[in-house]
This record gives C-alpha cells, structure tokens and sequence, in this order.
C-alpha cells in the first residue's frame, strides 16, 4: 500500500478533472484526498486512476481500486445487487437537459420526439426512459459512450438536447463552441444524490471513508477551515476538542491518528472550502447541498 | 487375431493416455476456475446467475428491429443488439464481396489508369485502422444538414444529419389498402416513414470499405494463382477476356479465394463490435450497457462470446460447404 488507490472519471470539470498542470483536482478528489490525509498523513499519498461509466464498478469490485470517487449515484440496485457500500453522500443533483435556445424548449416536457444524447451504463440514461414512459412522451436515444464524444455530437447537432447530470451541465454549456446558443433546462427528472463507493469486505475501511467525508462536513458546520485550525487547537469548546482529536479518542477507534479529522481540515480544507474551489467557479450553486441550518438538506451526524 | 496389446510400447495406449490426461488436466483447471470465482463472487456478496435476463431493461434502444421499449427484458434488449449485429455483418459482407470481386478484377486489369486506382484504394484502406475510417465516415455524415433545411432527393425522401427517411409501404385498413406513409417534418425532426441512422450508414459503409479492400487483394491474388495456360487455352478457342475471366478462370480461382475470403468474412463479423465507439446498438454496446446495469460482467461476457462464436462457426461451415462444392477432393494422378 502507502497510498490510496482512487478511482475517478475521465475528466468531468469540478468533480475530477486535470488541471493544466497535470493534478487532479475537484469536488470528488478531494473525497480521495481526505482519506488519504486521515489515514496516511499526507493528501498527495493518493493514485488517480480514469475510469468510464461502464468500466467504474467492475475496477472496485475486482480490487483494482481502493475507492470510488466518481459522480456514482447511489442506488438501491447499486447498493445491494453490485454489493458496493456507499458510505457517505457528497453531493446532491439531478438529471437535466442542456438543449439548443433556438429550439424554444422550455420545460423538458417540450422534448416530446426528440432525439437525446446520453451515455450508456448512467442513471440518467434510465432516468430519461422511465421520464419520458411517464409522461407518455417519446425520444431516440443517440447512446455514446465517452463523454467528450458524446457531448461533440451533441454540439454537432446530432441531437437535440443532451442528457447529464444537472451539475455537469454547466460545464458542458461551457465547453460549447458558442455558450449562449445552449440553455440547461431547469427541470430535474430525478434526483441521484451521489458518493464514493467502496466493497464493504473491510468493515473499518467504510467507516474511515464515511467519517472523513462527514468531517468536512463537521468542520464547516464548526467554523473550522484550513486556515483556522491551527487557532482551534487552543479551543476551549468540547466540540472543537474531540475534533482536532484532544478529546474523545476517536481517531484511535478507527485506527487511525488522533489528529485525523484536524489532517483532513488543514490539507483538504473543510466542505465550503472544496467547493468554492472546485464548482463555484463553473457557476454551480450550492443548493441542495447546504447545511441544513443553511437550508439545504446536508445533515451528518457529528463527531460524539 | 493378436490379443490387444495394452502395453506402453502400442501406440495406441500411449495416445489414448496422453488425450485421457490432457482433457482431465483441461476440465480440472475449468473447475478450479469456476469455484474459486465463484467463492470469490459470494464472499464480496456479488449476486450470479441468469436471473437478471428477466428483470426489466430500463433504457431505451434507438430505431430498434424488433418493437421494443424499456419495460422490455434484458434478453430481449440482447435480442435486439443480436439482430442489429446480425444486420450490419451480412449486409456489409454482401456489399464487401461484391465491391471486392469489382475492385480485385479492376486491380488486374491492364488499363494502368484502371490498375493504378485500385492499388491506391486497397493500400489506403488497409494500411489505415479501421476505427479511425468509422470515425472518418461518422463526422462525414454529420456534416448533412439538419432535418429542417435537409436535402430532398425524391419527393418523401430526405438526407440529413439525422439519418436518411424515405416512405414505407403501410396496410392501414387490411390487405387491400397499400399506401405509402411518407416522412414528415414535424417538432424535431421526421415522423413516419422509415430510416436508416447514420451510425448504420458510417458502420456499413466503413465495414465494407475496409473489408472490400481486403478482399480485393485476395482476389487478385487467387486469379493470378490460375495456370496462364487456362487463360490462353480460353481466349484461343474464341472467348473474349472477359468471358474468359468470367467462364474459365474466375471458377477456378475460387479454390484459392474461399478459405482467406472466409477469414475475412469473420473479420468483418467481429469488426462490427466498433459500433460502440459510433453509438450504434449492436450486440457489444447493449451488452456493456447491460452489464454496467446489472453489475453481472461474468454471466454477461459468457453470453456474448457463446453468440459470437456460434455466428462465427455459422459463417465458417457454411463458407467450407461451398468451397467443397467448387473444389471437390481431386485424387493425385500417379505417375506410372
């Protein structure tokens, strides 16, 4: 071992991405990050590895990855038939449309007869067969498998809209040859909520997972970002305590440092700081995804 | 009559031996394999078995053969990618024949021009791979117009970006009634009439292109394994050259040809699985569909490989049918 083996996407802007310089940066790969930094100390002890809708759960079922960090929806099919774990969910969504603005579609109702890219092996390509049956509306489906081919067709006028996340939609709208002839429809026709997975043979391994992304999570809701940590050791509040791990010992009933959660936060930074850095930018909002005293629907247990 | 001799020395009990331990070692290792990944199946709580070809398929398959949609099985959604392979394997062959006996012949003729062309189309083809020459193919017909401003060959025929839409006979009120249902331009694109996807198009068309390269070559190549003497002996009993290419020398230089040509027949049936790079839903793309769904990689390949090989072994025995029928066992002549 020595590091953590994190299994990513091709390359899907805010979540897992390359940077110019080559890094791997996003929302999902500081999921990876923060492991590492929990259980290894340091948060650059992590190996990317690309993988397609189609390839992910085969490469975590067989080993070949530790984690998987990939915009994976949890489902009910997922969870108990692959017998994957999701431990934790770190991001909530919907599937959208991204279609032409000269096609006057307003609603994803006004799709009735239009040709759809999707990827194969998504949710989405389902959430669309069974959004469509549903509402008695008919589409053809244009199946394509990598992503940048399949949002070329759909630049190229192969189909009409296409069909994706609604998060990644903005950074498809944004690799357009010309963004302000494309809209993302404001309709969601599902709501995948997603989060890294892991095979659940090793008990301890999802609970580290688990609570590491629950720690960015705790971090935030605590006021403590990767600045401020270092300050929050001298605190006097048994919250802030038995997080930075002067209290409570938790560290050590996952067998791991008493400073875990305190590694994740320095290195990592907390929730609020990933996403800035990695999906403000493209123009996302946080949503859904706020804590719940924030009005979103993120509630995690905390760190007792 | 000797008693049978069951000594080491007989010949015969040193095969029967060796065969009887190489099949028991074969089957001892299929064995090991399939308990040993079966035990590792269950200890990670990964479910087996075919169940999942009754479960609901969930997703939607464009233009399909057979009438199908999302509520249909998983076999059927494999039926449906099986006759979508099926489809495009025999058209291509039958348009890779023909247009490879044309451009072999056209490799051998003695205009240069003529004989130049061809060489030049057999090289390209088969020197440049053959996704690439899908892909070619591919963005080439998506720079058809769209259905709104598309090209009007005949009245009800259309060729756009979308796929090519002509009218379809239809018996709207029973036997008597034959009419023509004509595409129309309505909301997105056609409604009414049938057509052909341009993933069709740019797979059989790459397919056959490719293959027909091939087959060109081997073509020429069996012509000219045809005796000279053949030729001479036709052309001097009155027969033009083409008469004598097409009466004496073609039939003969079949026996050469089959065998390759048949290689490349199976070629072109495995080729085909690229449909998942162009969005076609063949066999390969519904299958990874499937198993991404499912999560049943195992039971999925399996599968998938039984029908190819089948089609495959299909294709093969009916290839050595014919060659036995153009080249029927010729006892050598001794020499007294």
């Amino acid at each position: 071992m020595g590091f953590v083996q994190c299994g990513v996407s091709t390359g899907i802007a805010g979540f897992s991405a390359l940077d110019p310089q080559g890094h791997w940066r996003g929302l999902d790969v500081d999921v990876c990050r923060a492991v590492a930094a929990a259980v290894l100390g340091d948060e650059a002890k992590v190996r990317f590895t690309p993988l397609t809708a189609a390839q992910r759960f085969t490469a975590l079922q067989t080993g070949e990855i530790d984690l998987l960090s990939r915009v994976t929806t949890i489902t009910f099919q997922r969870d108990v038939q692959l017998g994957i774990e999701f431990p934790a969910v770190n991001w909530y969504d919907g599937t959208g449309f991204i279609v032409r603005k000269a096609l006057n579609v307003r609603s994803a109702r006004d799709l009735n007869g239009a040709t759809i890219c999707v990827q194969p092996g998504t949710t989405n390509e389902l959430d669309v067969a069974d959004y469509f049956r549903t509402h008695a509306l008919t589409f053809t489906p244009v199946v394509i498998e990598r992503l940048e081919e399949a949002t070329n067709a759909y630049f190229a006028g192969r189909c009409d809209a296409f069909s994706q996340d609604q998060s990644s939609l903005a950074a498809v709208r944004a690799r357009a040859p010309n963004p302000d002839e494309h809209v993302v429809l404001p309709d969601l026709i599902s709501k995948p909520p997603y989060g890294p997975g892991v095979m659940p043979a090793d008990m301890r391994w999802t609970e580290i997972v688990r609570w590491s992304v629950y720690a960015m999570f705790n971090a935030e809701e605590l006021g403590l970002s990767s600045t401020t940590i270092d300050r929050a050791l001298a605190s006097d509040d048994p919250n802030v305590q038995r997080f930075v791990g002067k209290a409570g010992g938790f560290g050590e009933m996952l067998g791991l440092d008493a400073d875990w959660a305190f590694k994740i936060v320095k290195q990592v930074g907390n929730y609020e700081e990933s996403f800035s850095r990695n999906l403000k930018p493209l123009g996302i909002e946080r949503g859904y995804n706020r804590l719940w005293k924030d009005g979103g629907v993120v509630y995690v247990p905390a760190l007792r | 009559m000797s008693p049978r001799d069951l000594s080491w020395n007989n010949p015969r009990t040193r095969a029967v031996v060796w065969q009887t331990a190489a099949v028991a070692i074969v089957a001892a290792a299929a064995a090991l394999l399939t308990m040993q990944t079966t035990a590792n199946l269950r200890l990670r709580g990964i479910t087996s078995g075919f169940d999942y070809l009754d479960r609901a398929a969930g997703f939607e398959i464009a233009r399909s053969p057979l009438s199908y949609s999302s509520r249909d099985t998983y076999r059927r959604a494999l039926a449906v990618g099986l006759v979508n392979t099926l489809r495009v394997a025999l058209l291509g062959t039958a348009i890779a024949t023909a247009l490879g006996l044309l451009i072999g012949i056209a490799r051998l003729s003695r205009l240069r021009i003529v004989s130049a062309l061809a060489r030049g189309y057999i090289e390209v083809l088969r020197n440049t791979p053959l996704l690439l020459q899908l892909l070619f193919w591919y963005a080439l017909l998506q720079a058809l117009p769209s259905p709104r401003d598309a090209l009007q060959l005949t009245s009800g025929t259309y060729l756009t970006d979308r796929g090519l839409f002509f009218p379809r006979p239809v018996w709207p009120g029973g036997w008597s009634t034959l009419a023509l249902e004509r595409p129309a331009l309505a909301g997105f694109g056609f409604r009414g009439g049938a057509s052909i996807s341009p993933e069709f198009a740019a797979l059989l068309i790459g397919l056959s292109t490719y293959t027909a390269a091939f087959i060109a070559e081997i073509v020429r190549e069996g012509v000219l394994a045809v005796d000279r003497g053949q030729t001479e002996a036709a052309l001097a009993l009155g027969l033009s050259r083409a008469r004598a290419l097409q009466l004496v020398v073609l039939p003969q230089a079949l026996r050469a040809i089959i065998p390759p040509t048949t290689s490349q027949f199976l070629n072109l049936l495995k080729n085909s699985s690229l449909a998942v790079a162009i969005g076609y839903p063949d066999l390969i793309s519904i299958t990874n569909t499937t198993l991404n769904q499912t999560g049943q990689a195992i039971e999925a390949i399996a599968l998938v490989t039984m029908l190819y090989l089948a089609m495959g072994l299909a294709v093969s025995f009916g290839m050595n049918l014919y060659h036995r029928s153009v080249a029927p066992h010729v006892r050598p002549v001794r020499q007294s």
